[in-house]
């Protein structure tokens, strides 16, 4: 699983990586989701919902939120009015 | 006549030892109480013109990886994505086609209007400011801003437009340009349409 953050002037930046299935890994990935959010991000997984078949994303508040299959976790900064 | 220019040049020399001395000095104190440099964090990274467009090409992959074809296509050749809107005032309209939609540009309100009559609805301006941004730098990729209000719409469309500021249409968006949009979608997807038929003929 890879933890992907949007920065301004840079594109995605790669934040984390590993097997969720290894607990020194999972570790990691669990501190990394919490110091994203404390840092004020959303996390988002882009998925296909199985009935309409259509791509969407789905919002993660918490690392066990992250559907077992994801590949990624897409950390973005809070919406804000504009 | 040589030995009376060394002698000049060694004078100018003696004289100007002291002023290049205390220049050294006022130097060397502005230097001490100068903040000490900070190392380079890994987002921290000297001036480079290309970066830009190089953000702007990974996030452009990065959208097209998130989306699905239709999508990046619409964003590809218009420039904005059509996001359907979750919400029905009742029950047999959520089988069918979506009672309203937005359009998602770049750094630009999104917009909402109603896909079977055109009508525009409102503006919803809402940013993504990455305040931990290092060197000023808060905006995303024009790209990334997409795929932000993509994400934030579709998987919670309610938190993500309480958190735009409302205005009605006109405010930044110029109504006929996003009337134009509207026909340029429909164009696009007529097209689209007679491209997906042609090989199904063909069989």
């Amino acid at each position: 699983m890879k933890f992907l953050r949007m920065k301004p002037g840079h594109g995605e930046v790669l934040l984390a990586e590993g097997d969720p299935s290894m607990q020194e890994d999972e570790e990691r990935l669990v501190e990394e989701f919490r110091r994203q959010l404390e840092e004020g991000m959303w996390a988002a997984v882009p998925v296909t919902n199985p009935g309409s078949g259509r791509r969407e994303a789905q919002m993660v508040k918490n690392y066990a939120d992250i559907p077992p299959e994801s590949e990624r976790v897409i950390f973005f900064p809070r919406a804000s009015g504009g | 006549m040589l030995l009376a220019l060394l002698a000049l040049a060694l004078i100018a020399l003696v004289l100007a030892t002291p002023l290049a001395l205390r220049r050294v000095e006022q130097w060397r104190s502005a230097r001490a109480l100068r903040p000490p440099r900070r190392p380079a964090g890994p987002f921290d990274e000297l001036y480079d013109p290309g970066r830009e467009r190089r953000a702007e090409q990974r996030a452009r992959e990065l959208l097209r990886s998130c989306v699905n074809e239709e999508e990046w296509g619409m964003y590809r050749d218009l420039g904005f994505i059509r996001v359907a809107g979750r919400h029905a005032r009742r029950e047999v309209d959520r089988q069918a086609r979506a009672a309203y939609a937005y359009l998602v540009y770049p750094h630009k309100p999104i917009v909402a209007y109603v896909p079977q009559s055109g009508q525009l609805l409102s503006e919803y301006c809402v940013e993504f400011p990455d305040l931990t941004g290092s060197g000023g730098r808060h905006r995303l990729p024009a790209s990334d801003d997409v795929l932000a209000k993509w994400m934030a719409l579709t998987s919670d469309e309610d938190r993500v437009i309480r958190r735009a500021n409302m205005h009605l249409i006109g405010r930044q968006l110029d109504p006929a340009r996003v009337r134009r949009d509207l026909w340029r979608l429909a164009e696009w997807e007529r097209r689209r349409g007679d491209r997906q038929q042609v090989p199904q003929s063909q069989r």
